[in-house]
C-alpha cells in the first residue's frame, strides 16, 4: 500500500530500460574489439554456480593470455532476463554466460548465442547424446557446450522406513503402496509433495515417462504437453492428492523446510542437487537419508528424466568467439576443469570422463559411498527431451493451472490442468507467428 | 520521528522572498531540472510504452535462426489480447474485492485512531502514534514474508498457540482466505500513514472550536462527529485516492506470497499479470498494453472519484 502513487512509473520505466539499458558490467569485453593476436584478451562469464571464481582461477593461473572475470549472477531467470535486455540494447552482453537446457531455444530464438560448432563440435563424444541434443537442439549448430546434468533421484528416510517394514520403492506403484502405508501408520507424515511451483520438476518425471514436450519437424514446431505420457503422470499425482497420501503444498517454502526438519516430509522426488538442499533444509535428519535410483514405470527398461543442468554458451555480442569456446572447451571437458567444478561448484558434470572427479559422497549423505555410481546409472538411462521457444509461458501456464488442480485436490483437475498448458502453450507460438503442429 | 511533525507544517512555510528577475529566461533556468526529470524518467516512458503497446514480435519458421524476429506494428491487437485475456477480469473482479475489503478497513482504523489520540493528547499518544506509524516502515517485501511466516501453520505461532487452546485455525492461504491474509498485510503497513495524515489535520484544528462545543454541553463523540470529522473531510478524502491508487497497484504483497501457496496465481492482480507478460513471457508489448490500460482506470477512478466529492468537500472551507 506504500507504492510510489505516479501511475505506474515503475513498470513503465522499467519498460524504458529495457532499450537504454547498458549494465556496464562487461566494458571490458565489449571495449577491446581491436585486439592484437599477442594482446591479452579479456573475458567476461556470467554464472551462478558457487565458487565459479576459484574455478576460473585454475584457468587464468594456466593461459596468461586470456583472462577471465566471473560476474556472479543471481540464478537462472535473472540472468536469462538481463541477457535478453542487453541484446536488445545492443550491448552490455558478457562473453561467456551460464544458460540453462530449457533457456537454450528461448535464447537461441532471441539470437542471444553463438553458434560455436567450428570452435567446439569436435567435443560430441564427451558427453551424453541427451545433454549434446540440449545444446545443438537437434540442427548443426552448436549452442553451448553441456556443463552439468541433473537427473532426477529419489531420497528417502531410512529410519521410517525400516520402522514400518517397507522397502525402496523400485516403481511408481510401489512408491504409492509405501506413500499409502506411511501416512496410515501416521497421518502427519508424507512420502512426498506434488508442488504445483515446480514446472521444472513435472517436466523431469514426464520426461521419464517418455514425453518430450517440444519436437522440431522440417521446419514446424510441435508441442506435445497433453501426450499419453504425461497425462499418466498427471493422473498418477493427481490420483495420490486426491487420496490425501501425498501433500499438495508447494516445494521451497519455510513450511516445507520446516516439514523435511521435522520429519513430517520423509521422502523427496528430486535431483542430483539434492544432497545440498536437504543439508540446509533437513539438517537435524542428517544420517537418516539416502538416495536411490528413481521409481520406474517399467522395472524392466529403467528410465529418468532431469530436473536442473546447464550448458556454457557463447553470447553472440562477444568479440572473442574463439578464445571464449576455449575456455568453455576447458572448463567443461579437462581433468582439472571437471576437477575444479565439482570440488569447488558442487556441480554434477555433464561430461561422461566425470567419474574420477566423483569420489566422495556429498557431505549430508556420506556414509552412502555408492551415491555417485547410483548417480551415473541415473544419467545414463536420462531419457531425450526437446525444449520449445517458449518453456517460459508453459512454466507460467503450469504454476497457475496445477497450482488450481493441487488445491482442489480432484484428480480429475490434473489432466485438465495439463490441457490447459497445452492450449497455452500452443496458443502463444501460433500468436507469435511460429510454425506449429499440434 | 521528528520529520512526521515537520510534515504539515512545511506547506506552511513561508517563500523564499524574489529577488526579482534579471533575464526573461530565469524561470525556465529554475524550472529546468524539474521539467528535465519530468520528461525523462515519467513523459517519455510512458509515451514509449504507448509505443511499445502498439507493436509486437512477428517470428518466422522455427525462430530459431539469425534474424527470424521482427518487430512489426500491431494496431490495436495487444489490447484486445490483453482485455480478453480469460485471466484478466478475474484479475480486475479480485482487484476489487480487495479494496472493498482494504480501503474502508484502513481508512476507518485510521479515523478512528486519529481521533482517539486527538482526543486523550496524552504522554501514551506519542508512544501510541509512534507504534501504529511504524509497519508504514517496513517494506512490503520484508512485511509480506514476515506476514507469510506467520500464516504457513508449520511455522506460525499463531497456529501452536491456537492449537494449545484447543482451536483449529483456519489455512489462512487456502481459498477462501487469501484475499483476507492479503488485505491484512495491507492495512498493517498502510493505517500508520493514514492515521498520521489525519491526525496531523485534527491536530491543525482550533482549539477554541471544541471549547465552545463543550460549553455548549457536546459530548466527546458529538465534537469528533460534528467538528472534526467535517473538518479533515478535504485530509479523508485524499488518504482515499491514495488508497485507491495503491489498491489498483497492488503487487508487492501477493507477488511475496506466491510461492508459499497454491492459491495466488502469476495473474492473481493486473499488475502481476503486467510483470509476467514482461519478465516471465518476455512479450513487453502486450505486458505495456496492459500497463496503458491500467495506468487509464487508475487516472479515471481518481479524478472521477475527485470530481464526485472533492468539489463538495473542498468547497466547505471558502
Amino acid at each position: 500500500m506504500k507504492k510510489t502513487f505516479l501511475p505506474l512509473a515503475g513498470v513503465l520505466t522499467a519498460a524504458l530500460m529495457m532499450t537504454t539499458a547498458c549494465s556496464g558490467s562487461s566494458d571490458k569485453s565489449t571495449g577491446t574489439s581491436a585486439t592484437k593476436a599477442a594482446e591479452k584478451v579479456e573475458l567476461t562469464y556470467w554464472t551462478w554456480a558457487p565458487n565459479m571464481d576459484k574455478v576460473v582461477e585454475g584457468w587464468n593461473t594456466a593461459h596468461p593470455d586470456i583472462h577471465v572475470t566471473v560476474n556472479k549472477q543471481d540464478g537462472g531467470d535473472p540472468a536469462v532476463t538481463k541477457l535478453l535486455t542487453a541484446i536488445k540494447a545492443g550491448s552490455g552482453a558478457p562473453d561467456v554466460m551460464q544458460a540453462e537446457y530449457q533457456k537454450i531455444p528461448t535464447l537461441v530464438s532471441a539470437n542471444a548465442l553463438a553458434d560455436i560448432s567450428k570452435e567446439a563440435g569436435g567435443l560430441k563424444a564427451k558427453f551424453p547424446d541427451s545433454a549434446w541434443n540440449a545444446v545443438t537442439l537437434g540442427s548443426a549448430a552448436l549452442y553451448g557446450v553441456p556443463q552439468d546434468s541433473g537427473p532426477m533421484m529419489f531420497y528417502y528416510r531410512t529410519d521410517v522406513f525400516q520402522k514400518l517394514g517397507i522397502q525402496e520403492p523400485k516403481t511408481w506403484d510401489d512408491y504409492a503402496a509405501d506413500a499409502r502405508k506411511i501416512h496410515a501408520a501416521n497421518a502427519k507424515q508424507y512420502l512426498g509433495t506434488f508442488s504445483a511451483n515446480d514446472p521444472g520438476w513435472f517436466a523431469g518425471l514426464s520426461q521419464q515417462a517418455g514425453a518430450s514436450w517440444w519436437g522440431i519437424n522440417g521446419d514446424t514446431w510441435s508441442v506435445a504437453i497433453n501426450d499419453a505420457n504425461t497425462q499418466k503422470v498427471a493422473n498418477y499425482w493427481g490420483g495420490l492428492v486426491q487420496e490425501g497420501v501425498i501433500d499438495n503444498k508447494p516445494m521451497y517454502t519455510p513450511e516445507w523446510n520446516a516439514a523435511l526438519n521435522d520429519g513430517t516430509q520423509v521422502g523427496w522426488v528430486s535431483s542430483v542437487w539434492g544432497p545440498g538442499v536437504l543439508e540446509g533444509s533437513a539438517k537435524n535428519t542428517k544420517g537418516k537419508w539416502k538416495a536411490a535410483l528413481m521409481p520406474q514405470w517399467d522395472a524392466a527398461s529403467p528410465a529418468n528424466g532431469n530436473w536442473g543442468g546447464s550448458a556454457t554458451s557463447v553470447t553472440s555480442q562477444s568479440k572473442h568467439k574463439a578464445e571464449a569456446a576455449q575456455f568453455i572447451a576447458w572448463l567443461n571437458t579437462d581433468p582439472a576443469g571437471i576437477q575444479a567444478l565439482v570440488t569447488q561448484a558442487n556441480v554434477y558434470p555433464a561430461s561422461v570422463d566425470s567419474s574420477a572427479a566423483l569420489t566422495s559422497p556429498p557431505s549430508f549423505l556420506s556414509d552412502q559411498t555408492d551415491f555417485y555410481s547410483i548417480a551415473a546409472e541415473s544419467a545414463k538411462i536420462t531419457k531425450p527431451f526437446t525444449y520449445g521457444p517458449n518453456v517460459n509461458v508453459a512454466y507460467s501456464s503450469y504454476n497457475d493451472a496445477f497450482g488450481k488442480a493441487a488445491q482442489s485436490k480432484k484428480a480429475a483437475d490434473f489432466p485438465a490442468a495439463l490441457a490447459t498448458m497445452q492450449q497455452t502453450t500452443l496458443s502463444d507460438m501460433k500468436n507469435t507467428g511460429f510454425k506449429v503442429s499440434g | 520521528m521528528t520529520t512526521l511533525t515537520a510534515f504539515p507544517t512545511s506547506a506552511r512555510t513561508p517563500r523564499v522572498e524574489s529577488r526579482g528577475g534579471r533575464k526573461a529566461g530565469a524561470p525556465y533556468l529554475f524550472l529546468a531540472p524539474a521539467l528535465i526529470l519530468f520528461v525523462l524518467f515519467l513523459l517519455a516512458p510512458i509515451l514509449y510504452s504507448v509505443y511499445l503497446s502498439l507493436r509486437r514480435v512477428k517470428v518466422s519458421g522455427l525462430g530459431l535462426g539469425l534474424g527470424s524476429r521482427h518487430e512489426v506494428w500491431a494496431g490495436f491487437s495487444n489490447y484486445v489480447r490483453s482485455l480478453t485475456d480469460p485471466d484478466f477480469l478475474p484479475s480486475v473482479e479480485r482487484v476489487f474485492a480487495y479494496g472493498m475489503i482494504v480501503v474502508p478497513t484502513m481508512l476507518g482504523l485510521a479515523l478512528l485512531m486519529a481521533l482517539l489520540l486527538d482526543a486523550g493528547r496524552t504522554r501514551v499518544g506519542t508512544f501510541s502514534r509512534t507504534a501504529i506509524f511504524l509497519p508504514y516502515a517496513v517494506p512490503a517485501v520484508v512485511a509480506s514474508l514476515l506476514w507469510g511466516f506467520l500464516y504457513l501453520p508449520r511455522v506460525s505461532p499463531i497456529t501452536d498457540v491456537l492449537t494449545h487452546l484447543g482451536i483449529t485455525p483456519p489455512d489462512l492461504l487456502s481459498d477462501s482466505w487469501v484475499l483476507y491474509a492479503v488485505a491484512n498485510i495491507a492495512v498493517w503497513g498502510g493505517t500508520g500513514f493514514n492515521m498520521i495524515v489525519l491526525y496531523t489535520a485534527l491536530r491543525a484544528i482550533p482549539t477554541d472550536l471544541f471549547e465552545a462545543a463543550r460549553l455548549d454541553g457536546a459530548s466527546d463523540i458529538q465534537i469528533a462527529w460534528r467538528i472534526k470529522i467535517p473538518i479533515v473531510l478535504p485530509s479523508l478524502i485524499m488518504t482515499f485516492v491514495f488508497s485507491l491508487i495503491a489498491t489498483l497497484q497492488v503487487f508487492a504483497e501477493p507477488m511475496t506470497l506466491r510461492p508459499l501457496s497454491n492459491t495466488i496465481s502469476t495473474t492473481w492482480t493486473p499488475l502481476m499479470k503486467v510483470y509476467r507478460d514482461a519478465f516471465t513471457r518476455n512479450d513487453v508489448y502486450s505486458a505495456a498494453a496492459t500497463s496503458v490500460v491500467i495506468a487509464l482506470a487508475t487516472f479515471v477512478l481518481s479524478f472521477g472519484f475527485l470530481r464526485l466529492v472533492g468539489n463538495r468537500a473542498f468547497n466547505q472551507e471558502d
